[in-house]
């Protein structure tokens, strides 16, 4: 009973490394490049959490938040966001749109894991 | 390698032995709490230490051990021998980890594998990948996370602790009930819930959190570690992380608590207090707080109070550690004190002072009880070493199919630590014949009518000045008939000769002697029992062997308590003084000329109508001069026999302290050290045993 993370992330490096350390921690991965790419792939499929970049084309983080905060089937799930020292007001918003937490980069894999075990139990 | 980490290696050594103990008696009781949590306190601090001091491969390693114990110790994973036996290897693999022995190449392969399965106890890395860098990246969270962590011991503190969080909580994918479990994970831990906030049914929002709770936690890791638990509710109605001191705070009265936590004014309390009732009562009664509240405060009193009596415990069985060779320092310290303080009594009491033999009277006393107690701090339960024979039967009865139970008995029975280290090995040898040779396979043993599950008991009792130390199984015996035709095979004995049983069983401590009658890789070898007689010998101990066909064998080692004194018989011959240790002796006869002459030049005395061969130890020394015209046999019993010692003159009992020879005298076999007599002389402890041993070698 792997539980189903999404990573969303515009940068293949990260994502690679986000992916790894999860899978590597047991957990199921479902990779998506951007917020428009996420919904697609969500798409109503259950995922128990989301990890996700702020700044991304086509659908930003922030934007991604507030739409799966707005859908019932995601509306409880634990949701990370990927910042940057320098983004703190990036960060406020981000907790305004509905998430759970944040990860500053650059993070080591054991911090990821260390959050994710955090919000996921 | 530094000294700190010296000491932590010697305290995880000492911790691997801990956990073994655990994890055996884990085995015969996978409920007890108590046992888990030690277990799981052992990895703790092995792991917490270790990362501290650069052993980071253990620190990894240890890691997942420590978290699946962690879920034993929640309930969560139940104790199964699979377990015991995965954790008995990750134990051995952490030793070897220790004693920093080269990888052979296959050490990391094996702890991979380890780990891996400890990971399938782990929730939700069923189907995880052991991963080649796995352990590494998890064991490194808490200690990169919250950066110095004040040490585990004495560090802890503890918090008071209110959550209320926003109303809008889980809309941000929080859970308040996750958060608590994190607060459970740092230590001991008091919630209580609020439910007064909860609206009525028709006005309430489901997705809405209205509860709130107070949290009295005692945790080690810090305020920092505290406070990241809350990190991302940071938005929180109510947050307050206040430390307390449990120390000062153990005997509060709850109204204090509660002024303190603001939930109550002091003029309210002191109002109420004035009534005389339950103050917690009291104060609902009067509407001034709500039930939930005066829960919450009897929670704090009751969790410090508890946390207050730990320490005191703690403290009660507190011990400081100290280098053994200080102690044998001490104990030669004391030993030139006993020296000096008879050449005082002496000295008073030729010179006839009164005040002199008064203040030599109180120094001998004291020096008595100086003396017992230094004895008695090198003296330790035999019970460490029983609980490693534990994991001995253990492994052997399964690895040779046969159902043992072992049984311990005076496991607190003291002994000087130096004598325990030296039994060690002699015991292995004997629980290993018990198990190989004794206990027969389950389908023998219910063939002759027994229960199927052998049982091997091994007793120790003190006996005077003696501990006695039993190995006993209740297995087939020892053959009489075999033990005979084997002597005679290898020519120990003649055909003609008649032994009784005793001495027959005795012949097995004759060296190269083994009747078993396939060599399995534990015993029967033929090295075996000889060795263990000559450990014995050496502890100067004596070995007997009881044995019944069929029903049980019984091997007794008796021992000296300490090794450092020995009561011992003081004489004379010509001017040299000697101490025949009081263990072996018998009696005391006088062996005139006419003795001698009667006996026809043969070394043979009558004692009480029973002939005793005897050593004249006159010759034996070659000590010049002439014998005095009555000299003195003193009878001692060697391995079942009498034989007779001839001295000048018996002076009398003596409490000798060891004083071992130089280097110079290590060959000579008949003296086994010396000691200091109290005018100064020097006399020397003989090793009776091997001066018969001697004699009769030479006589053959």
């Amino acid at each position: 009973m792997g539980k189903i993370i999404m990573t969303v992330d515009d940068s293949a490096s990260v994502r690679q490394m986000v992916g790894f350390t999860l899978r590597d921690a047991g957990y199921e991965v479902i990779e998506a490049s951007d917020g428009r790419d996420a919904l697609a792939k969500l798409n109503g499929k259950t995922v128990q959490m989301v990890i996700t970049d702020l700044n991304m084309p086509n659908l930003d983080g922030i934007g991604l938040i507030r739409s799966l905060r707005g859908s019932a089937a995601y509306k409880f799930i634990p949701i990370i966001m990927l910042t940057t020292e320098s983004q703190a007001d990036k960060k406020q918003e981000g907790k305004a749109a509905g998430a759970t937490g944040w990860i500053v980069k650059p993070f080591k894999p054991d911090q990821l894991l260390s959050v994710v075990r955090k919000v996921l139990g | 390698m530094d000294k700190h980490q010296a000491a932590f290696k010697e305290e995880a050594y000492e911790l691997l032995g801990e956990l073994e103990t655990a994890l055996m008696a884990l085995e015969e009781n996978p409920k007890d709490d108590e046992l888990i949590g030690r277990v799981f306190r052992a990895m703790h601090t092995i792991k917490g230490s270790g990362a501290m001091f650069g052993f980071d491969a253990i620190a990894a390693f240890t890691h997942d051990v420590e978290t699946v114990f962690d879920l034993v110790r929640n309930g969560r994973v139940a104790v199964s021998r699979e377990l015991i036996d995965l954790t008995l290897l990750a134990r051995d693999h952490i030793h070897r980890l220790l004693d920093g022995r080269e990888d052979d190449g296959n050490q990391e392969a094996e702890a991979a594998q380890i780990v891996a399965r400890f990971r399938q106890f782990l929730p939700g890395a069923k189907n995880g990948d052991p991963g080649q860098d796995g352990p590494e990246a998890q064991a490194a969270v808490p200690f990169t996370g919250s950066g110095t962590s004040p040490p585990e011991n004495g560090g802890s503190g503890t918090y008071r602790i209110r959550f209320r969080p926003a109303p809008g909580i889980f809309a941000t994918g929080n859970n308040p009930v996750r958060i608590l479990d994190e607060l459970r994970e740092l230590g001991p831990c008091r919630i209580v819930a609020h439910t007064d906030a909860v609206p009525s049914l028709d006005e309430i929002d489901p997705e809405s959190c209205y509860t709130y709770w107070d949290i009295l936690l005692t945790s080690a890791k810090g305020l920092n570690a505290v406070q990241d638990v809350f990190i991302f509710v940071d938005d929180a109605v109510e947050l307050e992380i206040e430390p307390i001191d449990a120390e000062d705070n153990w005997d509060k009265k709850i109204g204090e608590i509660m002024v303190e936590r603001g939930d109550v004014a002091p003029e309210d309390l002191a109002r109420v207090l004035s009534e005389r009732k339950r103050i917690g009562e009291q104060l609902i009664d009067k509407g001034l707080v709500l039930p939930g509240k005066v829960e919450a405060a009897l929670a704090e009193q009751e969790h410090v109070r508890e946390i207050h009596k730990e320490r005191q415990i703690a403290e009660a069985a507190a011990s400081i550690r100290v280098a053994a060779s200080r102690l044998d320092v001490l104990v030669d310290l004391v030993g030139e004190l006993v020296t000096v303080q008879s050449r005082l009594t002496q000295t008073a009491s030729r010179l006839h002072d009164p005040g002199l033999l008064l203040v030599a009277e109180e120094v001998e006393r004291l020096t008595e009880e100086l003396r017992d107690n230094t004895m008695s701090i090198r003296m330790l339960p035999i019970g460490s070493t029983f609980s490693k024979f534990k994991r001995l039967v253990r492994d052997l009865s399964a690895e040779l199919g046969k159902e043992v139970v072992f049984l311990t008995e005076g496991a607190e029975t003291e002994l000087d630590k130096n004598v325990i280290e030296k039994l060690n090995d002699p015991l292995v040898h004997l629980i290993r014949n018990c198990i190989d040779h004794g206990i027969e396979r389950p389908e023998a043993r219910t063939a002759a009518g027994k229960r199927a599950q052998g049982v091997v008991r091994l007793t120790a009792e003190h006996s005077g000045a003696s501990v006695l130390i039993r190995v006993e199984d209740d297995g087939s015996g020892l053959d009489a008939e075999a033990i005979r035709a084997k002597a005679l095979e290898k020519r120990l004995i003649s055909p003609e000769t008649a032994l009784a049983e005793k001495d027959l069983f005795n012949l097995i401590f004759a060296p190269g002697f083994s009747t078993a009658k396939t060599v399995t890789n534990i015993s029967g070898r033929g090295v075996g029992m000889d060795v263990v007689k000559r450990s014995i010998d050496a502890l100067r101990g004596t070995i007997e062997i009881a044995s019944q066909r069929g029903v049980r064998t019984t091997i007794t080692l008796k021992l000296p308590l300490t090794m450092a004194i020995i009561d011992g018989l003081l004489v004379r011959i010509g001017q040299g003084y000697f101490i025949l240790p009081l263990a072996t002796v018998e009696e005391c006869v006088e062996l005139t000329l006419t003795d001698i002459r009667e006996a026809h030049g043969r070394d043979l005395a009558n004692v009480r109508g029973e002939l005793v061969p005897y050593i004249p130890l006159r010759q034996r020394f070659g000590i010049g001069g002439t014998p005095p015209v009555i000299q003195q046999i003193v009878t001692t019993r060697v391995d079942g026999n009498r034989i007779g010692l001839v001295v000048d003159q018996v002076i009398g009992q003596h409490q000798a302290v060891i004083k071992p020879l130089g280097q110079f005298y290590q060959g000579v076999e008949e003296v086994s050290g010396a000691t200091i007599l109290g005018d100064g002389t020097l006399a020397l402890i003989l090793d009776i045993p091997k001066i018969v041993q001697r004699s009769e070698e030479e006589g053959k």
